[in-house]
């Protein structure tokens, strides 16, 4: 589990996250929704300690981040930023064998590339294996960088806007897999999305974020609903039920 | 030799790795402005004391004072900046160029004031060469520089994760703050070692890098450091060569080095624009 307490963070005189609480339950997919500026990747980072808190605590599993060793960690937690720009040039495998640096520290054993082969099937990759990353589409770029995170093999997948520039056939491919890493192999996966209609087909646990405060949590269904969707966004939205999934209109 | 060995090997090692940290192919360890304080310090030497004092004629307290200078800035900059946490390297690139220009302004300033036969002799060393290293220097030199060797040896394996940016490196469980800490005191040892041994020539490094990674077209540390070490001696005592036999002695390899580096520079920029 993953918990979180009374977490603060300013940048400069302007704090981003303000006193936060959160815990996210094991064994589901968890989303972020709210506004630009809400504190919703400021929040992710601190917990999978990319950038540090200023106040507050963050346990994974009853240790606080701070604490635990960053290799530790790295079997643990596993975190896939919006943008993904590299400065080298690396094939797609290559890639996917970083994500086993925590375990190897780069020199990988046969159980390592297991799990490369793995990952590599299980994103659907066989094919371009040996293609440089700058030789992909956008969609089968970020495929390969949740590859690598797969191979890392983790409990908490934490994934940063992933469907940011995807088309729809790529953003449901994305959700599907993210859905069944969480109901075939129990990871826990903590996403943040703008697309609402996303986030109430896929999650099953919605947190929503504005002002670096959470404004409301709960099941899918609680949240999906028009006055606390206008709350977040200050938007009217109609929501309707199209096979049983809850779909907002807000165009 | 020997001298040449170790002063390519320690310019081609420290950009590479310098270059990785930044994640910028562009940049050398210059920019933190080494290169200027052993300028000042020499300048100062021969202002405040005049051409004949001990420091200039003894070499080797002349090496030890300007490595001395060079950790001791270093060492400051390193304990101010990461002192408070959040600043990011590239503030501290921003500091070290700012004082590398302040070093030069205080060194051209005492060049102007001094007699002008002291100020060739200050002149000398503003060009790298090797033509007046003595044997005992490479020695020093030497085992300094293997025990870095032996300190990097422990961080050796990240180089190749840090490649891959910040984010990425925190989240494969690379200790980010402590490993780039103690990679960049490894370049600067590299880099004061080889300025006092033969003065300013990091522009090297920017040349045989990008070498480097144009022929061995890789990610890993391990060809490249190698290749680039290699690439470094070849060209080096290939511009000794010309040096010594073409020019006989009229230029120094540096103004050989900078020539060859502007040129490859300018190239690189304007392929890297093609390529928008």
């Amino acid at each position: 589990m993953v918990n979180v307490k009374h977490l603060f963070k300013k940048y400069g005189p302007q704090t981003v996250v303000e006193g936060v609480s959160v815990q996210v339950e094991p064994g589901k997919i968890t989303t972020f929704i709210g506004p630009n500026g809400a504190g919703k990747s400021t929040l992710m980072s601190m917990v999978s300690r990319l950038i540090t808190r200023d106040s507050g605590e963050v346990l994974v599993d009853n240790r606080d981040v701070a604490e635990t060793s960053s290799k530790e960690l790295a079997k643990k937690v596993s975190i896939l930023k919006q943008s993904n720009y590299m400065n080298v040039r690396l094939t797609v495998k290559e890639l996917v064998c970083f994500g086993r640096f925590p375990y190897s520290q780069g020199k990988l054993k046969e159980e390592d590339w297991k799990y490369v082969h793995d990952a590599i099937q299980y994103m659907e990759l066989e094919d371009m294996q040996e293609k440089f990353l700058d030789q992909l589409s956008g969609g089968q770029r970020q495929r390969a960088f949740i590859a690598m995170v797969i191979a890392q093999d983790t409990d908490y997948i934490l994934l940063d806007e992933p469907l940011n520039n995807l088309d729809m056939k790529h953003s449901v491919q994305i959700m599907k897999v993210l859905r069944q890493l969480v109901d075939d192999l129990g990871k826990t996966v903590v996403l943040v999305i703008h697309d609402i209609n996303f986030a109430s087909c896929y999650s099953d646990y919605i947190v929503a974020m504005k002002d670096g405060r959470i404004v409301k949590e709960g099941s899918t269904d609680e949240i999906i609903n028009r006055e606390v969707l206008r709350d977040i966004y200050e938007l009217d939205m109609t929501i309707q039920h199209i096979n049983h999934q809850k779909i907002c209109v807000y165009f | 030799m020997l001298a040449i060995g170790l002063t390519g090997a320690a310019i081609a090692f420290s950009t590479i790795v310098f270059q990785t940290l930044t994640n910028n192919r562009i940049l050398t360890p210059s920019i933190i402005g080494l290169d200027s304080l052993y300028m000042l310090t020499q300048t100062a030497i021969i202002f405040l004391y005049g051409s004949d004092t001990l420091s200039i004629t003894n070499k080797n307290v002349n090496f030890l004072l300007s490595i001395g200078m060079m950790k001791m800035f270093a060492f400051l900059l390193y304990h101010f900046l990461f002192r408070g946490e959040g600043r990011n390297l590239y503030f501290l690139l921003l500091i070290g160029l700012v004082f590398g220009t302040f070093f030069e302004s205080i060194s051209s300033f005492m060049q102007m004031l001094i007699d002008p036969n002291e100020f060739l002799i200050v002149q000398d060393r503003m060009f790298a060469s090797f033509n007046n290293v003595q044997t005992e220097l490479p020695l020093l030199s030497t085992a300094g520089i293997s025990l870095s060797v032996l300190y990097f040896l422990r961080f050796a394996r990240y180089l190749d994760v840090l490649a891959l940016g910040k984010e990425h490196a925190v989240n494969l469980g690379v200790p980010y703050d402590y490993v780039v800490k103690r990679l960049l005191l490894i370049v600067v040892v590299f880099i004061s070692i080889s300025t006092a041994l033969v003065g300013p020539i990091t522009f090297l490094g920017l040349l045989v890098a990008n070498v480097a990674y144009e022929f061995m077209k890789t990610f890993r540390h391990k060809p490249l450091i190698t290749a680039a070490v290699l690439i470094s001696i070849i060209a080096l005592i290939g511009g000794q060569v010309l040096v010594e036999r073409v020019f006989t002695f009229s230029t120094t390899l540096s103004v050989i080095v900078n020539f060859v580096g502007g040129v490859y520079f300018i190239y690189l920029l304007l392929k890297e624009n093609k390529s928008w």
